[in-house]
This record gives C-alpha cells, structure tokens and sequence, in this order.
C-alpha cells in the first residue's frame, strides 16, 4: 500500500465514523427498533474511538512527514460535465482543521460519556443520541471541508442538530418556542452563507478552498477576490459567522439556547458550536486580508460582542447563562484576533477556551454542590466584593447598565418589535385581504379554517 | 421514433379508466378502497415500466409499442420523453400512497371514484405533449375536485371561475397560434394569453386563492393529489416554453420569485394546518416555475430537480399532516398538540419531508436546491438571492409546524395514535427515496439535464398548435446556452 493510499485511508476513517453512528441510529429509529441505552452508548464510544485515533495518527504522519497539507478526494457528489458544475466531495488536513477535529472528537467523546449518566433513562435519550450523531457528523465535515459547499453541508447538519437540542425537553412550550429562535437565526445566517457561497463561485469560477484561497497551505495564501469583491462576500461570511456564534447583533439567542440539557449546552455553547463562527472566520481569512476595511469591521463586531457579553455575563441569575456569555466574551476576543490577523493565537484561544468551558458547563448541575464543599472547607460564606468600576460609577449609570444587562442589550425586543411584528402585520393584512376576495367569490363564508379550536375537543377515532 | 416494448403508457391509462368504472358500481367503502389500491398500484407498475423500459431507450422520446393513438391523432398526443419519464411514477406514486394512507374512518368521506379518475386524467395528460390535448386534459381534471366540492354542499365558485378562466385563456392564446401558423416569433397577445393561463393553474400570486379555497373546502386528499402533481408546471414546459421569448419567460420567473417569497411568508402567519401546507407548497411550486423559465441549462436542471424533490418531500409532508387530521379533526396551529410522544414515526417522518423540501443536506432536494440558486443567481444577481430567502423562511415555517403540532405538552390518548401498517409503509417508501435520492442525485441530476436540454432544443424551433415543426429562427441560440460558459453550483 502506497503512502497516499494510506493516507487516504487513515482519512476517510476519521470521517466515517459518525456517519456509521447517525446510519445506525437513524435507521434503527425508522424501522421503529431503537437501540437500548448501553448499545447506543458503546457504539457512539468507538466511532468517536475510532475517529479520534485515526485524528491522531493522522497528525503523527504530517509531523512525521513534515506535510502541511493532505487532500482527501472522495469524487463528486453530482456533476454536470458540460457546465463545469460539479459538487466535489473534498475534505483537507491541514494546520486548521487537524486541531479542530480532534477537539471536535475529545469533547465530543467527553460529552457523549457524561450524557450516559447525566440522561439515563430519560424518555428522549435516543432523540438525544440521534442529534448527538447529527451534530458529530456535522461538526467532522465542517473542520474537514475542502470546499465551502461541503462546509456548508455540514454547516447545516450542526444547525439543525443545535435547533433541536435546544427544544430537547418538548413537553414544555418554553424550549420549543426557544428552539424556534435558534433555529430562526440559524436560517438567516445560513442564507447569508449560501449567497456568499455562490457569489464566490460566480467571481472565482471555484468552490475549492486550495483555489479560493490561494495555493499555499493554511493560513498561507491569497484570496482569489479583489477588494471590492472580498468585501461583499466577506460581510456575507460575516453575517453568517454572527448567526451561528451568537455575535452581536444576533445574541438574543444564546441565553434561550439553555434550555436544552447540559451535555448539548456544554458541546454547543461552550465548547463547539459557538466557535463555529470563528472557525469559519479563519478559514476565509485569505479574504478578510483582501480589504482593510472588512478587517476593521471583524474587528469591531469581536469587540462590541465581547464588551456586550462581559457586561450581560455579570446580571445572569442562572450558572448557565452566566457561562454561555462568558463563553462569548471569548468568542468575541476571538473574532476580534482573527481580525487582527493573529490566526495561530485564536486556534489556540479557540481549543483552550473550548476545553474550559466544557469543564465548566459540565460541573454546572452540581455547581450548588461544589459552594458548599468550598464553604465547608473554608469554614464560612463566600463573599463577593464589588469591583473598582461599580465604585467608580454613579447610581443612576449603574442602574441604567444594570437593566441594559439584564434586558440582554435589548436586542431581542428591538428584533420582535422592529422585524417581526412589521413582518407579521404585513402577512395577516394580506391574509385579511384575500379572505375577503375569497368570501366574495364564494357569495358567503369561505372558511372553515376559521372556526377551528386551538384545542380540538378529540374524537379519536382509530379504526384498523 | 422509438418505441417501448410493450404498450406501457395506453396500460398506464386505460388501468385507472377501467378501474374507476370498476369501483363505481361498489356500495360498500373498504371495498372500493382495496380495488383502488389495487388499481392505483398497477398503475405504478406500468408507470414505472414506462420509464425503465424509456431508460433502457437512451433516446429522448418514444411511442408505445401497438401505437394505436398515433395514427390516429398524431405522434404527440401518446409519447413519453425525458421530462415525463420519471413524472409519470412519481405521479402513480401519490394516487397509489393517498388510498393506501386512508384510514377506515375516512373511507366514507373519500371520492375513490373521483381518485382514479383524476388518475387517468393526470396519466394522459403527462403522456401528452400536443397542446390541444394538454388544454383538454387540464379542463378535465377539475371536473372530479368541483363534484367533490358539490357533494360536500362547497361554494364551487371560487374554484370553478379561476380554473375556465385558466382553461378559456390557454385555449384562446394556443388557438390564436395556430392561427397565427409557424412563426419565429409569435404575437404578444397569445403569449401572454397562455402565459396567464399557466399562472392560474399554478397558483402564482394574486391569482392564487383557488388553492387556498381547495384546501379549505375539499377533502385533503383530493386537494393534495390536485396540486402535488404541479400541472401547472407540466402545461408552462409544453405550451409555453417553446413559444415564448425571453421576456415572457423571465416575467413569469419573476412574479414566481414574489409568490414563492409571499407563499413562505404567508405559510408564517397561518393558524391552521391546510392553509399552512398550501402557502407552504405554493411557495415550492413557484420556486420550480422560477427555475423552469430562466432558460439556462443550471436553473432549467435545478428547477426540474426541485420539482421531482418537491413533489416527493411535499407530497409525504401532506399525508403526514392528512394522516394528523384523520386522527384529531382539522388541527390549529394557535397552540401546541404535544402528538410526538403518541406518534413519534410520524414526527420523524413530518421533519424528514419538510427538511426534504428546503433542501436540506443528505436529501433529494439538497442538490436541485443547489442547482436552483445557482441559475437564478446566475440570471439575475440580486433578484435571484430571494430564492435563498425564500427558502430560508419555509425552513422557518416546517420547524414552526413541527414544533406546533408535535411538541409543547403532552398528549394523552387512551388508544394508540401510532401509525399504522400501510402508513408505515407509505413512510418508508417515501423516506428511501427522499434519503436515497439525497446521498445519490447523479442519475437523477443527469436524467434531468437531459431534459432540460432537450427543452431547451425544442426552443430552437416554432411550435405551432399543428404541430408542425419549422427548423432554426428561434429566440435563443442553443450554441449559446450550452456552450463552455463556466457556472458553477
């Protein structure tokens, strides 16, 4: 066997084994035979056994061979020969993406053992793991993608998996209607996404990261964009890095995010998903250093969001809204080097901040726990001081800080008043109008729909 | 032209004829509901024939073998081609799952009569690519759905006056070109005539409300089997594409992109199901339109993708929700229903089929989607991203319906909701052609790509009612359109 085909090999095991995982659980959930809890437990332990090691070995080699870049070419998803369309199933090892996805699979690991004490016996503990799958298999194809629209690919399976882990315990309308916003911000910025992607294929002709962003290895290389053009879809990858990353002005999401259980907010808002946004940032950075002014303005949206969340984090009445803005004060710092140019000092930010944050999100449940074994142990209460700044500023600017902190900056209701009421007052005179047209055509009520109860008076009626 | 081996597309007809005569005369309802199953499934099994004995072809069009229609009326009005080949299972597929997924509870209120009938008429009418038979064909099918409408004591009028008005103006725009005789260039007058006609019929905005109404006042089924085909669709790649210039075609793409993003915002603010699936499908059947009038090889690829995607995803997502009603009554999306715990393989599959129809990665819509995007983009920079938009607010709307009728509380039953054997069925089916078509589009994309050229080379010549075809002198060079023009998904 030849060195390529080895690492060709060693390659596609790091990327199949969640997609084992999400086959298995998926097709035995449709066929209405779910695997018991240990069976689901052990399988998601060697697929993230297994990709972790082949993760490993795969960086040994490229140290070993001192090779900074190895393509994995797994042939075209769809192509059509004659318009040069083709959808190029690609994935890259590089000095990015080797990191991220042993990261992804360490805490992924992690989080997938504690779920197996923190969810036993819960009703949802497969609707758990089958997202849990999801969201590995989305988070490998994201750190591995060698072209955006297999970043995008597994971009989306992360989104959707985020959605409805946060809506996990449905028997509640809070979580679901949480879930909904989630989902709401993700679809947005996933669009943004999309259009920044097929912009880039219409100026460069290509979706190959090698060719989009120059041919050296990351974070050498050029972007094949002008200025002008790498702004315009700089601040598209832009919008869609502050919708999957919580940044402003789309944080209003990141505390609703809690709602799901601690093993989904730990991967997702401490450790993975929130760097998403970063990640992507680091990926194209080729094209933020096209235009001065693109990076100016990553700069800026890193620090307005780490300044927000710094000042939210303080007033948060529950440990894990208190660490979800904590872990965006990071991610804005982040974003805010990315900016800068600093790339290897915000991968290393990215994999430390993970790590302690997931330990953090962990240890939540039992936080409680953890006051009283210090307090015991110190033999009286805990005190908190007030700092040097809430003795520097006056009452009234505390206050009005305090309720912009505790409001969240607002950033919600200006979106429920200014967006989405607008947007639904506009649709139901609409609605109105053709109810009209329609009752006009009909010569009376046309209708039915009108008279339905929001809670129907069932009638079961089941017959075989 | 070559032909089929056996006579497979007259069987497809004449099977769903003959049985609609056959369930007529049966008073009992579980028994007319076996026979149309039968009936409808062995209209599947011809169907499917159709189009792998087609396959097997490598051509672009052929006749039944023991052709006895062709001598008769002429060679178009019984022939299946690349755009029809896979239409006409997919389309059996439906009439076939509807009764299948009826439970005994709604057996009585079922039309099975009106069911094979509208069968038949579909069938022919897919088989047909002469532009009086289509308007016939078209004028036929809403005569089952207006006696439905009758028989349950509905207005009929809001349904009947939109669809003659569409059959009237289809009628007068193709006979005023055949009037007009072969021509380069056809008077604006026609065009626009059957380009409105062809509006109406797919419920492109503001002419939209019959669908609506359908949904409403029909019985679900009925409603869905009358739109998920998308003969709308059908009659704008017959009769209009060939004959109408760029402009024309890029109004009706246009006006689509602002139905489809109506559609989606609409489906927002529904408060019950029906209307809520109806904006929903309006709002995909017009993104097929705006793919299937840019006149380029992507977006034309990309909006026959879509519709095969969304005629399978959608169709699944309404028998989803038909399945609902069966068991709850018609249901509100004012508050939640807490059903996933009662049903939970119905959930799943609701979610699967929405996410199917935005193109969610690893389904069937996820590449047409792509390929959609891509031309609209291509044709139009800024206007095309409304496509991305559109598509982002369905998103919205299927997690919204999801989580309204699945989650929220609990539901407490004292029998089991759970679907049932022929359901499940229905489901797996479904699912492993929505999975199977999303992890291995290639055959499905290329098939279409041919289709798409193959239109696009009926474009070269002027198509007049006659049928008589007169070569070059055509509103686009296909030399043009299928040359080495870089584009990209």
């Amino acid at each position: 066997m030849s060195l390529d085909h080895f690492m060709t090999l060693l390659g596609i095991l790091v990327i199949l084994p969640p997609a084992i995982l999400l086959a298995t659980l998926g097709l035995s959930t449709l066929v209405n035979r779910p695997l018991g809890e240990t069976w689901t437990s052990r399988l998601s332990q060697v697929c993230v056994s297994t990709g972790l090691a082949a993760a490993v070995v795969m960086l040994v080699m490229m140290l070993t061979l001192n090779t900074r870049f190895v393509p994995i070419e797994l042939g075209n998803l769809v192509t059509i020969p004659q318009q040069h369309f083709h959808f190029h199933l690609k994935f890259v090892f590089d000095r990015l993406s080797v990191p991220f996805v042993i990261l992804s699979y360490v805490l992924g690991g992690t989080v997938g053992a504690f779920t197996t004490r923190y969810l036993h016996r819960e009703r949802g503990y497969n609707r758990f793991s089958l997202c849990y799958a999801f969201f590995m298999l989305g988070m490998i194809v994201t750190s591995l993608a060698g072209t955006i629209e297999v970043l995008f690919l597994g971009w989306e399976l992360v989104g959707l998996s985020s959605a409805l882990l946060v809506a996990y315990f449905h028997e509640r309308p809070s979580p679901v209607i949480n879930g909904l916003r989630v989902w709401t911000v993700y679809r947005l910025a996933d669009a943004a996404f999309l259009i920044a992607a097929v912009a880039m294929h219409h100026l460069t002709g290509e979706g190959d990261f090698s060719v989009l962003m120059g041919s050296g290895p990351w974070p050498a290389g050029k972007a094949a964009l002008t200025g002008g053009q790498a702004i315009f879809v700089g601040a598209l990858l832009l919008i869609a890095a502050a919708g999957k990353s919580a940044m402003i002005p789309f944080s209003g999401w990141l505390p609703r995010a809690m709602e799901g259980p601690t093993p989904s907010s730990a991967i997702f808002y401490g450790a993975l998903s929130v760097h998403l946004g970063a990640f992507l940032l680091l990926r194209v950075s080729p094209i933020l250093e096209q235009s001065v002014l693109l990076s100016v303005l990553v700069v800026l949206m890193g620090l307005t969001t780490a300044l927000y969340a710094a000042i939210t984090a303080r007033v948060q009445s529950d440990i894990k809204s208190s660490l979800a803005y904590a872990s965006l004060t990071q991610v804005g710092i982040i974003v805010a080097e990315i900016g800068f140019g600093l790339r290897y000092i915000a991968l290393i930010h990215i994999i430390g901040h993970a790590c302690l944050r997931t330990l953090q999100l962990l240890r939540a449940p039992t936080l409680l726990r953890d006051y009283q074994t210090m307090e015991n142990a110190i033999g009286g209460r805990l005190h908190s001081h007030p700092s040097s700044w809430q003795q520097r500023l006056s009452p009234t600017t505390r206050v009005w800080w305090y309720r912009f902190a505790f409001e969240r900056g607002y950033f919600d209701s200006f979106l429920n008043e200014y967006i989405v009421a607008p947007f639904q007052a506009i649709f139901e005179w609409c609605d109105g109008m053709e109810r009209r047209w329609t009752d006009f055509l009909a010569g009376g009520q046309s209708r039915e729909s009108d008279v339905v109860e929001a809670q129907p008076h069932v009638v079961e009626q089941m017959e075989m | 032209m070559p032909e089929l081996h056996l006579p497979w597309l007259e069987l497809s007809i004449i099977t769903p004829v003959l049985g609609a005569l056959m369930v007529w005369s049966v008073r009992d309802p579980e028994q007319a509901r076996r026979r149309t199953i039968v009936v409808a499934g062995l209209t599947l099994f011809f169907a499917f024939s159709t189009w792998q004995d087609f396959h097997t072809l490598h051509t672009f069009e052929a006749h039944d073998h023991w052709d006895i229609i062709t001598p008769l009326l002429g060679q178009d009005v019984l022939v299946v081609d690349e755009l029809s080949a896979p239409l006409l299972p997919l389309t059996a597929l439906l009439f076939f799952l509807i009764p299948l997924a009826t439970l005994r509870t709604k057996v009585r209120r079922f039309p099975f009569v009106g069911n094979l009938a509208s069968l038949a008429l579909m069938m022919a009418m897919l088989s047909c690519r002469e532009g009086w038979g289509i308007i016939g064909l078209l004028a036929a099918q809403m005569i089952p759905p207006a006696i439905e409408l009758q028989h349950r004591g509905r207005s009929t009028r809001p349904f009947v006056l939109h669809m003659a008005l569409c059959v009237g103006l289809l009628a007068a725009g193709w006979g005023m070109l055949d009037a007009e005789g072969p021509r380069s260039e056809h008077s604006m007058i026609a065009i626009s005539m059957l380009a409105a006609g062809v509006l109406l019929r797919s419920g492109i905005c503001p002419v939209h409300c019959w669908m609506t109404d359908l949904f409403e006042n029909a019985s679900f089924g009925t409603a869905l089997l009358f739109v998920t085909p998308m003969a709308g669709a059908y009659a704008a790649v017959r009769l209009v594409l060939p004959v109408a210039p760029d402009w024309a075609l890029r109004t009706i793409a246009l006006l689509s992109l602002f139905t489809a993003v109506y559609a989606a915002g609409m489906a927002l603010v529904q408060h019950e199901v029906r209307r809520f699936f109806c904006y929903l499908f309006l709002s995909h059947s017009s993104l097929v339109l705006v793919g299937l009038e840019m006149v380029t090889p992507i977006g034309l690829t990309g909006g026959l993708c879509v519709w095969l995607s969304v005629g399978m995803s959608l169709a699944g997502f309404g028998l989803t929700l038909r399945a609902l009603e069966a068991r709850t009554g018609r249901l509100s999306l004012r508050d939640f229903h807490g059903l996933y715990e009662q049903m939970p393989i119905l959930a799943g599959f609701f979610l699967l089929t929405g996410l199917a129809s935005i193109g969610f990665p690893g389904t069937v819509g996820f590449v047409g989607t792509e390929l959609l995007v891509d031309g609209a983009v291509g044709v139009y920079p800024v206007v095309g991203m409304l496509v991305v938009f559109a598509a982002a607010l369905n998103g919205i709307a299927v997690l919204f319906a999801y989580f309204r009728l699945f989650t929220g509380r609990i539901h407490t039953s004292s029998i089991s909701l759970g679907a049932r054997p022929a359901e499940r069925l229905s489901i797996l089916a479904l699912t492993a052609l929505i999975i199977g078509g999303g992890l291995i589009p290639q055959p499905g994309v290329q098939s279409r790509y041919h289709a798409a050229t193959e239109l696009l080379e009926a474009r070269r010549r002027p198509v007049v009612a006659s049928g008589k075809l007169e070569e070059q002198s055509s509103a686009l060079d296909l030399d043009q359109i299928l040359g080495d023009v870089p584009v990209h998904p």
